[in-house]
Formats: structure tokens, C-alpha cells, sequence
């Protein structure tokens, strides 16, 4: 056992005073029942219902959350896309469309969040009000995680882009500014509005220049004063080197650059050009990339990972991925400076920059309430193959490990389970033996969804869950007097012993009204007929009744006969066979011939022999009478059969 | 493909079906119905799909579906039809029978009438009446025809509280779904694959007609029929296959063609253009189904991604040669591949349960809880 990372949070069951009452647990698929346990004679001695109440704990609550489902849907898809298109692609494709599928779920993340975000605005209710916004920030969050997980671990940007890749990072996650920018803008004079040094400074410390030397113009046009000094830092905004994305410059290239304007830009300061100009004079200092002058607007950037990039983008341009956990971690000290220890989040983005995936998982796993999130991340970084080298001390390895926990919890859903099943599917230790010990635990509440699960179970070829199911709804119907019903779940299951149950319910049904029921599917079934011996005796009796009745009398008379010669008939069911054949015997024409008869008196006798040996004429005088009056009719056909043989024979 | 729109809506989706244009209109269909099943709470919702005003310049819609209304249904929805105008007739897997009422002047449902226990299991020994699940339902204002795993088949009119007519144990087996023939008649299929027509100007109990697939006594799960030709059947089965049948001749279909991989859940012929035929299935595919292609034009619809016919064998010759109108169904012939088939759905994953046809408007839901709208169906 490996020792706890945190404390595990501590759930009260309500109702249960906590030192009193004694809990009494079982595990269950994705949840737990919990109840106080009554013993008696353990010390108190009072004797009080306690709490009288069984509660059902679950272990992932957001699951349940309603507002989420869309989220798991969406990404259930993707999920899947995402395991079908392996192996298709290779090095440059293969990772673009990585990319791409990271992109994909992080937009559900943020269809989600938007949605969220909508309903906490309209709704009136304060409590759902917090509920929603609380969402709104932990999948915030989530993004957030992702984006740069996705940076870093998917795209793997090379030095250079690595730092665009950045920027564009906290660009996204710092909305604050657009609302900021549109308050300057739309004011009727945007330089002398009392934000508009706070958004130029924004701009610039997002790396935004465009928008930085836009505002400037403003300003100069509002002041003429300053016209001059304006021109000079909109020079050097302007001629700041940047490394395109799609730019086939080189490094070197690219840093030797950087050091001339570096020190064009180091030459203003120190003659001090922007020296009456407080605000362009800590610009300029940002554009060196001061820490200090940077540190300055803490306010502005509100995060140390945008101190960091700003940081990053001023003094380091060309940062190589390993050299990140260095500036992140003094990032990180100076942006917080001892005052505030590090949050959850802070802490899963430091693993990040530091490259140890596996913290940011475990980080993610233990500060996040559900396991969508490590799942499907550390599922993507599988595929990234990133992954391989690790192995839990249980189970088969992380990837599995965490899909298995989400998939187990969708299964714990009213409705989702659907979704966990494609899960399991992709897990190839222990998926499939989750999915037979899920799968037979949802409840067959209609034919229809007995129908689906039992589709999931044969295309996996689960036959024995397809026996279990086909059973259960086989039980169901014979319970609610349907041997129709019954019969074809026990057919579609080839559940031998089940049929031949329902065949004998026919069979009692028919020794009991004198007529069958169900004849649409006893005349239609076929080579299914053979399932069982019983089934089969069933479709050959009827098979008997219809010939009788289409007066192919000695059609009929042979198949009689062969029902019992062959044995295909329950001993039980012979006396009334023979009863059956009384008719035939007394019609005026011969049917059975004279070896048919000394069979039929054969079988009689070897019945009544049985008898005797097992039960003594217990059976009242009907039994004997019958006895009587078949032997008679044998002995009179018998007799017409000699004479009508001999006869034929003769002419 | 561009113009397929889809909605996440957070339920399971049962049913969907098109709100029934009024005789004069001409524009395209506007609102839908959908219903839910396997939710702790289930409903039945009414949808927007784009208004005229916010249609285009360029004459397309945009935007996705918007939830004018919805309200809580006892059961899963199995089945669900526009009565009229305004009402929806739901099937429960209660067993119980609703109709609701959709007030358009301030967008609200509720509940206009209801027969509980339509369909149930009868104890022999309490003669208490356990409910069964109402599996299918088909309507003409005023009349309802709904069956149900209890193999039961009842008439209802909208004005009455009492069944009109009741066919107790009609089916040994569960009934899966029913549509109208004629005016008094009806067509079933059920689970050991026959497809069965009753009368109900015959007063016995007992079906006028039976129909079924040789041998394998495989499902049938929906059945339609030619809006114009009567006559002319199509039922989907539980191995995906479709079937298509002449109830004027034979008792078994006059082809069958392989389709899906699953459960075949709903089958519809357009309603105005039933050369076009739509199915959807458990494995999460949609399909479409043109028999209107020339076979001069064959060549041209393998390069836009469309997917020819394949086994399609004829189970029954057709002696339908001195016929003037031959339907493209009844004619397929196997050696002459008139059909274009196309999937409407990308990337499968779970069941699509419903479609839903109307004019150049299709609307399907599934079981991933998404609604696809496509409003340029022959685009």
C-alpha cells in the first residue's frame, strides 16, 4: 500500500450522528449502501430506531449531474472517432490529427461551459445560481488544463513556437480584457479614459501589438505633446521580432535579431526619450523585459502562468520546452511572493511545465469531483504514446485504470450506461469482464431494452449474459401467462431446459381446454422446433391435430404411431395419444394396418405394464375403462385390418 | 451533409416526428415532437426548428432546434403520433395511452386525455392487471390503434373513455408496431417475424390475412406503407434486413434487402415523394433510399459518395409486367442496381430510434441524445 496523497475528504451520511451510530456499508457496482446498524447489546442501552433510512452513496457525483450529460455525449463520440482511427495514420498526419481531436473535446468542454454559463445567468435560484457558476469554473479549469496539456504533450511545439503556442494559451483564458477594451473604445475619448494605460499594458503583455500600437494612435492623435514619443514605441512595437508559425526563419536568425532590437530598445530607455512619460516609460521596461517593471501589473495579468509567458516573451523568446519548469517555477514564486501557497490548480499546471504528466494526472484525479476528464486526457496521451513506461502496482495500467472508473460510473447512471459500454470495449485487460458484471445489472424494464442490451451482449459474443437475459424476460413473460412470449426469449436464448418447461405448459394447457393456444407461433417454428425433445413433440403433436382436421386421416394415424414408437412422446403423454387414435380406429375405412395396430397394442401394453410396476392401479376405474375400451378398438381394428389385407391381397 | 444540424438535448431519445402540415401550407414543416425513454424522468418535448425570419439571404436556415415546451411523461415514450394539428398521441411503457395538448398561443402542454392500463398483463389467479408496455400506436382523427407486448390490439376514439374495440391476445407473441392499411384495416408485425392484417369490420378476433418471413422467424420491428400504392408494404427486421412486401399476393416479401447491421427501429416511405424511403437502426446508421436515380445516372452517384445496392434477391417472381404503373419497389430487379443508398448520419456511434419525414425535412433522434435536423433533404 502506497501512502495517501491527501486526506480523503470525509462525507457525513445524514441522519447518523456521527460517534453514535454505527454504519453498516456494502459495496455495489459504482456506489455504496450505507445504513446504521442496529446491535444489540453492544453498549446502548437504548433502544431507538436510529436512523431508518438505507442510503445509496455514489462515488462520482458529476455523473448524475444533468447539466453535464450533453458533455459526456459529445465526447463519447469523439472518444470513439478516436480509437477507430488508429493505427491509420503516421508521424506528421497522425499527429495533426491528435491535434485535432484534443481541439474537438476541448470545444465540447466549452460548448458545455457556455451552456452552463447561460443557465446560471437566466436562472432566478441562488442556490442553482452558485451550483451553475461553480461548473462554470471547474470546467473553466478543466480547459484550461487541457489547452496547455495539449501544448505541450500533443502539439510538442518546438522551441520558438513553443512560446506563440503560449501566448495564444493565455490569450484565450484572460476574457477580462475584451470587456475592458470595448468599455475604452466605445467612451467618447478613448486615451483620456481612466483605463486605457491599464488595456495598452494588457495588450503588450499579452503580446498583443497590433492592438497596443492601435490604441497608441489614439493617444497621439488626442496628444499632441506626446505625438513624438508615441512614434518612437510604435517603432519598436512594430519592429519587434516575431517568429511566424508558418515562417521559415531560423533561430539563429531570429535571436540575432531579437538582440538588435533589444538594444535599440535599451538605447531609448537610457536616453531617456520616454522619461515624461511614466506610462511609456514602463513599457518600454516591459518590452526589455524587466521583471520588475513586469511584476508591476500584477493586477493586470492576475495569474502567475501569464506572468510567466509575458516574462517569457520579453526576456526568452526562443525557450526550448525543457528549459520551461525553470521559469515556471520562479514565475511562480515571484508572481505569488510567499504570500499564498499554491492552489490545486497552480500546482497541476506546474507539474505540466515540468513535464510529469503523471502528477497531472494524479494532481487532476484527486482535485477534480469526476473521472471524465483524466480519463479521456490521459487516454489521448496514450495515444500519443506517452504513457507506455508506466505500470500501477494494480490493474493493468493508468489509461485502463481511469477509463474503467468512468465507465463504471456511467454505468451507475439511469440513462447513461449506453455510453460506458464503448468504453470497456477499449479497455483490453479487465473491459470485458466490467461489461458482463455491469451489463447484467440493468434492469429490463421494457422488451425493447432488453432488446438493446442484448444486442451489446451478442455482438461481443457474451452468450452467457445472452442466456441470462433471454431468461429473465423468458421468466417474465411465463409469469404474466404469455408462453408465447415466453417460448421464442427461451428459442432466441437455445435454452433447451426453459423450452421444454414452457412446451409441458402447452401441453398441461391443452390436456386441460381440449385445444391449443398460440397456434400462430406453435404452426410457424420451423427447424427451432428441435431445440428440445419436448418442443419438438409439441410441433409434431400439433403438426397431428391439423392433419386430423384436414381429414388426411392416415397421415395423420402414421405420425401418431411414430410419436410414441420413436419415443419423441413423454410416457406421460402416451394414454392420451392413444385416446387420440380412437377416433381413427372407429372410422368406417381402415387407417392403421394391421402391423400399425399390434404397435399401437404394444404400446398400450408396455404403458400399462409400467404402471403396474410403479404405482400400483392406484387410478381410479376411468383409467381402466379407457384401458378397456382401447384394447377392444384395437381388437376390432385389428380384426377389419386382417380381412381388408387379406382381401387386397387376394384380388 | 453541410446542412445537417445537430443538438445535444440530455435525454434519450424514443420518438420524433414532424408536426403535420396544415392541407393549405406549402412551406416546410416547423415544428417537431420528440420523446424520451430510459430517464429517471422522461417527456415529451416540442421543438423549433428555424422560424422564417431567421432564414437567410441564401435562403438557408440556421441555428439549431430550440425547445418551445415540454412535459413530463409517466413510462418511456414508445411510440408517438401527431393526432392532429395539436394533439400527440404517446404510448407508455405503462401501458397507458395519451394525448396531449399543445396550446400554441402561449406554448404550453398538457394533458387532454388519457386511457390507463390500455395494454396489460392479466394475473389469472388476482385478476389483478399488471401494465405492459404499449408498443405501437398509429392514428386517423378520431380513431387510435395501439398494440403492445401483452399481444393486444385496441381501437380508440379521441371522444371516447372506453376502448372501442378490444382483440384480446391477437398475438401469441409481442406486437412491435402497427400502421393503417385501408380505412378498417390494420397491419401488425411482431416477434417471430409475420406481419398480419385485421379487419375490424370482421367481428372474429382472428387476423384476415397472415404474412411471414420463410424459416427464420427473425423480428419485425416497423412497418410502412406506400402513401400511394396500398398495397405495397415495407417492414424492417431485427437483422437490419428490409423487407418489402405485396399484400395483394404471396404471404412471404417480394424482396428483402440487406441494410443495416442491427435492429431496423422505424421504416418511411416520404409522405409525397415515395420513391425515397428512410431507416434507421440500432447501429446507430441512418439510411436513405432512392429508387427515383436513372440507370443512366448510375455512373455519376459513385463519385458523390453514394453507396449502390447490393443483395437484394426476389423472393416471389413478379408477374408484374402487363402493369402500367410499376412501383420502383415492386420492380427492383436484382441484376439492375436502380437504388442509391446514402448514410445521413457521419460517424455512427449508438441506436438512431426515430426518424421522421416531412416535406424536405428530416429530423431523427438517438440514443447518444442528439437531434439531426436536415431541412435540404433533396438538396
Amino acid at each position: 500500500m502506497e501512502e495517501l496523497d491527501v486526506e480523503p475528504a470525509l462525507t457525513l451520511v445524514p441522519g447518523v450522528a456521527p460517534g453514535r451510530g454505527r454504519l453498516h456499508f456494502q459495496w455495489g457496482p459504482g456506489e455504496m449502501l450505507v445504513c446504521e446498524a442496529a446491535f444489540p447489546g453492544a453498549g446502548h442501552g437504548e433502544k431507538g430506531p436510529g436512523c431508518p433510512y438505507i442510503h445509496v452513496l455514489r462515488k462520482d457525483q458529476d455523473i448524475h449531474l444533468h447539466t453535464l450529460r450533453k458533455l459526456f455525449n459529445e465526447s463519447h463520440g469523439i472518444f470513439v472517432g478516436l480509437q477507430r482511427s488508429d493505427e491509420e495514420l503516421s508521424g506528421k498526419s497522425k499527429k495533426a490529427q491528435l491535434v485535432g481531436v484534443s481541439k474537438n473535446y476541448r470545444s465540447v468542454i466549452r460548448a458545455c461551459m457556455e451552456d452552463m454559463h447561460q443557465m446560471a445567468i437566466s436562472t432566478r435560484d441562488p442556490a442553482l445560481h452558485n451550483q451553475y457558476s461553480t461548473q462554470v469554473s471547474i470546467l473553466s479549469a478543466m480547459e484550461l488544463i487541457w489547452n496547455l496539456c495539449e501544448i505541450l504533450f500533443v502539439e510538442v511545439a518546438p522551441a520558438g513556437h513553443l512560446l506563440l503556442h503560449l501566448l495564444d494559451w493565455v490569450r484565450l483564458h484572460v476574457c477580462d480584457v475584451d470587456n475592458m477594451v470595448r468599455e475604452v473604445l466605445s467612451s467618447e475619448n478613448p486615451s483620456k479614459h481612466e483605463l486605457f494605460w491599464n488595456v495598452v499594458d494588457i495588450f503588450v503583455l499579452q503580446g498583443r501589438m497590433e492592438d497596443a500600437r492601435h490604441l497608441l494612435s489614439k493617444e497621439a492623435t488626442a496628444n499632441p505633446t506626446s505625438k513624438g514619443m508615441c512614434k518612437i514605441l510604435d517603432d519598436l512595437m512594430k519592429k519587434m521580432p516575431v517568429l511566424g508559425l508558418g515562417n521559415t526563419q531560423t533561430l539563429t536568425e531570429m535571436e540575432l535579431k531579437w538582440q538588435h532590437w533589444h538594444e535599440e530598445c535599451q538605447r531609448y530607455l537610457q536616453d531617456g526619450t520616454f522619461a515624461s512619460n511614466p506610462h511609456m516609460e514602463s513599457i518600454c521596461k516591459i518590452l526589455l523585459g524587466d521583471e520588475n517593471a513586469i511584476l508591476e501589473k500584477k493586477e493586470l495579468m492576475t495569474t502567475w502562468y501569464h506572468f510567466l509567458v509575458t516574462h517569457l516573451l520579453y526576456s526568452h523568446p526562443a525557450v526550448k520546452p525543457v528549459e520551461l519548469r525553470f521559469y515556471a517555477q520562479s514565475s511562480l514564486d515571484q508572481f505569488l511572493g510567499g504570500e499564498n501557497s499554491p492552489e490545486p490548480l497552480d500546482t497541476i499546471l506546474m507539474a505540466a511545465f515540468e513535464f510529469e504528466i503523471h502528477q497531472v494526472i494524479k494532481e487532476c484525479s484527486i482535485a477534480l469531483s469526476n473521472w471524465w476528464f483524466v480519463a479521456h486526457l490521459t487516454d489521448l496521451l496514450d495515444h500519443c504514446k506517452l504513457l507506455q513506461s508506466h505500470n500501477l502496482y494494480f490493474g493493468s495500467n493508468m489509461r485502463e485504470f481511469l477509463l474503467l472508473e468512468y465507465a463504471s460510473g456511467l454505468f451507475s447512471h439511469h440513462s447513461l450506461w449506453q455510453l460506458g459500454v464503448d468504453y470497456f470495449d477499449h479497455c483490453s485487460e479487465y473491459g470485458r469482464v466490467y461489461l458482463e458484471l455491469h451489463i447484467e445489472r440493468i434492469p429490463l424494464t421494457t422488451e425493447q431494452k432488453a432488446l438493446k442490451v442484448l444486442r451489446i451482449c451478442e455482438q461481443r459474443q457474451m452468450h452467457e449474459q445472452v442466456r441470462s437475459i433471454c431468461k429473465i424476460m423468458a421468466m417474465k413473460a411465463l409469469r404474466n401467462n404469455r408462453l408465447g412470449s415466453a417460448l421464442s426469449w427461451s428459442i432466441r436464448a437455445k435454452d433447451a431446459a426453459f423450452a421444454t418447461l414452457i412446451s409441458d405448459r402447452f401441453l398441461k394447457d391443452y390436456c386441460e381446454r381440449g385445444s391449443f393456444s398460440d397456434l400462430d407461433l406453435i404452426d410457424n417454428l420451423g427447424p427451432s422446433m428441435l431445440l428440445s425433445d419436448r418442443l419438438t413433440f409439441l410441433g409434431k403433436y400439433r403438426e397431428f391435430h391439423r392433419l386430423y382436421g384436414e381429414k388426411r386421416f392416415s397421415e395423420a394415424a402414421k405420425l401418431l404411431l411414430m410419436l410414441m414408437t420413436a419415443h419423441i412422446a413423454p410416457c406421460s403423454f402416451w394414454m392420451t395419444l392413444l385416446t387420440d387414435a380412437l377416433p381413427l380406429l372407429e372410422q368406417k375405412e381402415v387407417i392403421f394396418s394391421a402391423e400399425q395396430t399390434y404397435e399401437l397394442m404394444r404400446c398400450l401394453e408396455d404403458l400399462t405394464a409400467g404402471k403396474l410396476d410403479n404405482q400400483k392401479l392406484q387410478d381410479d376405474d376411468i383409467e381402466t375403462t379407457k384401458v378397456e375400451m382401447l384394447r377392444l378398438a384395437f381388437a376390432r381394428n385389428l380384426a377389419r385390418a386382417i380381412v381388408k389385407e387379406g382381401t387386397l391381397e387376394g384380388s | 451533409m453541410e446542412d445537417l444540424c445537430a443538438k445535444f438535448v440530455s435525454q434519450k431519445l424514443s420518438k420524433v416526428r414532424w408536426r403535420p402540415a396544415p392541407a393549405t401550407a406549402l412551406q416546410p414543416p416547423e415544428l417537431f415532437a420528440t420523446g424520451s425513454w430510459d430517464n429517471e424522468e422522461n417527456k415529451i418535448s416540442i421543438w423549433s426548428v428555424g422560424a422564417v425570419e431567421s432564414v437567410c439571404p441564401n435562403g438557408e436556415y440556421q441555428g439549431e432546434p430550440q425547445l418551445l415546451c415540454d412535459i413530463r411523461h409517466y413510462g418511456d415514450v414508445m411510440d408517438m403520433q401527431f393526432l392532429d394539428q395539436e394533439r400527440i398521441v404517446a404510448a407508455s411503457s405503462t401501458g397507458s395511452i395519451t394525448i396531449f395538448r399543445h396550446h400554441q398561443n402561449n406554448q404550453t402542454l398538457s394533458v387532454s386525455q388519457k386511457w390507463e392500463r390500455a395494454h396489460c398483463h392479466v394475473d389469472s389467479d388476482t385478476s389483478a392487471c399488471g401494465g405492459a408496455s404499449c408498443t405501437g400506436v398509429i392514428c386517423k382523427n378520431p380513431e387510435i390503434v395501439t398494440v403492445g407486448e401483452d399481444g393486444r390490439i385496441n381501437l380508440f376514439r379521441a371522444d371516447h373513455k372506453q376502448a372501442v374495440r378490444t382483440i384480446d391476445n391477437a398475438d401469441s407473441s409481442t406486437l412491435h408496431a402497427v400502421t393503417l392499411l385501408r380505412t378498417t384495416e390494420i397491419l401488425t408485425v411482431n416477434s417471430i417475424g409475420q406481419l398480419k392484417i385485421w379487419d375490424f369490420r370482421q367481428q372474429r378476433n382472428e387476423p384476415s390475412q397472415i404474412f411471414s418471413l420463410t424459416g427464420d422467424r427473425v423480428p419485425l420491428h416497423c412497418v410502412d406503407r406506400h402513401p400511394n400504392q396500398q398495397h405495397i408494404v415495407a417492414t424492417g427486421g431485427q437483422d437490419g434486413m428490409l423487407s418489402i412486401w405485396d399484400v395483394r399476393q404471396g404471404s412471404m416479401p417480394v424482396s428483402l434487402l440487406n441494410a443495416h447491421d442491427a435492429e431496423m427501429w422505424e421504416v418511411h416511405f416520404h409522405p409525397s415523394n415515395p420513391d425515397h424511403l428512410f431507416t434507421c437502426s440500432e447501429d446507430g446508421s441512418l439510411w436513405h433510399w432512392d429508387t427515383s436515380v436513372e440507370v443512366s445516372e448510375k455512373t455519376s452517384f459513385l463519385h458523390q459518395g453514394g453507396r449502390s445496392t447490393f443483395l437484394s434477391h426476389s423472393a416471389v417472381n413478379q408477374p408484374n409486367v402487363n402493369q402500367s404503373v410499376v412501383s420502383a419497389w415492386l420492380s427492383n430487379d436484382p441484376t439492375k442496381d436502380r437504388m442509391e443508398i446514402t448514410n445521413v448520419i457521419p460517424n455512427p456511434t449508438l441506436s438512431v430510434n426515430s426518424v421522421d419525414v416531412l416535406g424536405p425535412c428530416l429530423v431523427c433522434g438517438t440514443d447518444a441524445e442528439a437531434i439531426y435536423v436536415k431541412r435540404q433533404l433533396f438538396a
